[in-house]
């Protein structure tokens, strides 16, 4: 009975219900969709840095990430190597030795980051192959250079011209070598594109007088919810004082403090859309209780008592904030699919500035069904609270006064 | 024993800023089976009267006994019970649950009493036909005419099983075939089945149905008159 009194009474004036409906469905709405195309774009801006070079995870010699001293490469024994097999959510190891060197041509010298890895797993994380502008990607057995363009600017070097390394080795060894330039890679990041050179592994390593050791070995998980539990597991399979198992995050905290900043700015733009809506469903049950004043007078007055008077007119608002809720749900799923599919195309200074950190310059949605039932609860939740003004009013209610219009 | 019993009654409005003394000391007797109509001009004060009578509002002195308890002193919940259990009310006007249909409108104080759906059931039936509407059963009050809705509210005050029946003016929105009709009604189930009837009422054709008159002036019984 309460129930039937609370739907008729909810179509008792249409107009008003769809209003209010649709003012629960458009907030609803809003805010999936700001919390899905911010945490779509912020997973293609991760998965894009992170895939770019460091990869979601990385095994180091204990001590390595402090220091980034060639002295703290490792052996990529049998033991590490047999590890990969035990990991069923990584796809490859990348073992990779890197380290600062000189890079001359001619009468220029330039500061260069060296990084000697395997061709084809490189390729297979970081998609380095794609970025080539001139010349040839890494081919097995070949001795020869990738550089990135901004370096070819600097030295007045090409592709075919050979390129001088010095840096100091393993160990204080000397290391010096020359290298035939294979191909030009860009890279949309400045940084990057003046410093990075590569070479392949046991080049490197043979340069570095290294042999069979590596800096780190990136790790090729397949999806980013599987990073902890892949990380869990290579510190219980390895020996930690030797190793150290980064993830991303510790790699790099500036990605991580400006996505933080920006989820922060999200949170309170959330939080204003809220404060908006609820001053509107507020007005609506503010109306409807001043409306119907006279008719709880004559409910309080034939015995009808407050509390189930006051449930009976909740219950009617929380059916209001359901109906918005989930028509919110259903009407926010195809859009957010369709942004899944088709991300926004960004262009002008923000599609540079994307391209500026090597990310292509989209807006995806992210498709999570948490979002939705989340936000859908919190516009539900709120709805609930407001709903409580009628009760009160209902509890001070004096039906003789309600009743003289 | 009388049914109702008012001692003194006294009820000052605005006791702080600029008092109105609706009530000046009533006493009042009725017993059970009247037909009795509180007349007087305005402002006299019956709609306080029957109020308090009512349980709607307390008095600022004196005592109201119904059925032999005074309720002068109940809790607002207790008297929420009293008046649920013990009143029929019918209102000057628009006092059905709007979105409810005639038959939902009379049934809803017995489901506040929980009673058992059959004799809920059997009560509506029988209630709709005493008051002549039984075909509009499935109506909501704004398919209803003012005598009609009216007819309803009474069918409503009586299906809880009440002491007794209060009106406010029950007929002062009612032209004058519907008035006649709805004072035939409320006169039958007086005269057929016993049920005390208190009302209040300007009009001097409902007047002159009433069997006892008690004429209020200035928050004080004038005349008490039986026919
Ligand atoms: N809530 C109130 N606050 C202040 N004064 C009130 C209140 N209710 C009634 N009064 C005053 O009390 C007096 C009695 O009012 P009451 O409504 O009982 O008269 P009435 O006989 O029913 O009049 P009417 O025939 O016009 O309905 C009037 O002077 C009225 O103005
Ligand atoms: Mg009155």
């Amino acid at each position: 009975m309460l129930l039937r009194l609370a739907w008729r009474n909810i179509w008792r004036n249409k107009r008003r219900t769809y209003i209010t409906v649709a003012s629960i469905m458009f907030a609803v709405f809003a805010a999936i969709a700001m919390s899905s195309i911010q945490r779509g774009a912020w997973g293609h801006m991760v998965d894009n840095v992170v895939k770019y070079y460091f990869g979601y995870a990385q095994i180091q010699k204990d001590g390595y990430w402090e220091e980034q001293s060639i002295d703290k490469a490792f052996l990529m024994d049998e033991e590490v190597k047999a590890l990969q097999t035990k990991l069923p959510h990584v796809k490859d190891f990348i073992p990779r030795i890197e380290s600062f060197a000189l890079a001359s041509y001619k009468k220029s010298t330039l500061g260069v980051l060296v990084v000697g890895t395997n061709g084809e797993k490189e390729n297979a994380m970081t998609k380095l192959g794609t970025r080539i502008t001139k010349g040839t990607y890494l081919q097995p057995g070949e001795k020869g250079a990738i550089i990135a363009d901004g370096i070819a600017e600097n030295l007045k070097i090409g592709v075919g011209d050979t390129l001088v390394l010095l840096s100091v080795g393993y160990r204080g060894a000397n290391a010096a070598g020359k290298y035939p330039v294979k191909g030009l890679v860009h890279f949309g990041s400045p940084e990057l594109n003046k410093r990075m050179v590569y070479l392949p592994l046991e080049e490197a390593q043979y340069f570095f007088a290294a042999d069979g050791l590596v800096t780190s070995i990136a790790l090729d998980i397949d999806d980013k919810k599987n990073i902890e539990p892949t990380i869990l597991a290579v510190k219980s399979k390895l020996n930690q004082d030797k190793y150290d198992v980064l993830n991303w995050k510790e790699m790099i905290p500036s990605l991580v403090e400006a996505k933080q900043l920006d989820e922060a700015g999200a949170k309170i733009m959330l939080l204003i859309l809220y404060v908006i809506i609820a001053f509107g469903i507020f007005g609506t049950i503010l109306m409807m209780t001043k409306e119907r004043e006279y008719e709880f007078g004559v409910l309080l007055a034939i015995g009808m008592h407050r509390m189930k008077l006051g449930l009976t007119i909740w219950v009617e608002t929380i059916l209001l904030g359901i109906l918005g809720a989930v028509a919110g749900m259903l009407f926010s799923f195809p859009i957010v699919y369709y942004f899944y599919k088709q991300p926004i195309t960004m262009t002008g200074d923000m599609a540079k500035a994307y391209e500026k950190f090597g990310v292509e310059p989209i807006l995806p949605a992210a498709l999570g069904l948490d979002i939705f039932l989340i936000q859908a609860l919190i516009v539900f939740l709120m709805t609930s609270v407001l709903a409580i003004y009628p009760l009160l009013k209902i509890r001070g209610l004096r039906p003789v006064e309600a009743m003289r219009e | 024993m009388p049914i109702i019993k008012t001692t003194q009654v006294t009820k000052v409005y605005n006791p702080d800023t600029i008092p109105v003394h609706a009530l000046a000391g009533v006493d009042l007797e009725i017993e059970a089976g009247e037909f009795t109509a509180i007349v007087g001009p305005s402002g006299s004060g019956k709609t306080t009267l029957l109020n308090i009578i009512g349980g709607l509002d307390q008095p600022t002195s004196g005592s109201i006994e119904v059925g032999g308890q005074d309720i002068s002193k109940f809790s607002d919940s207790e008297m929420i019970d009293f008046r649920q259990k013990n009143i029929g009310f019918v209102f000057q006007a628009y006092n059905l649950i709007p979105v409810l249909t005639a038959e939902e409108n009379v049934e809803f104080v017995m489901l506040l009493q929980k009673r058992s759906k059959a004799e809920r059931q059997a009560r509506v039936k029988e209630l709709l036909e005493s008051v002549g509407i039984a075909d509009k059963w499935d109506k909501r009050p704004n398919q209803l005419s003012g005598g009609q809705q009216q007819r309803v509210a009474v069918a409503r005050a009586l299906a809880s099983k009440p002491t007794f029946v209060l009106a406010d003016e029950p007929t002062a929105n009612l032209d004058s075939k519907s008035t006649a009709n709805l004072l035939d009604i409320m006169a039958r189930l007086n005269q057929e089945e016993g049920i005390t009837f208190v009302f209040s009422t300007h009009d001097q054709r409902v007047i002159d149905r009433a069997r006892r008159v008690v004429t209020l002036v200035d928050g004080q019984v004038d005349t008490d008159v039986y026919k």
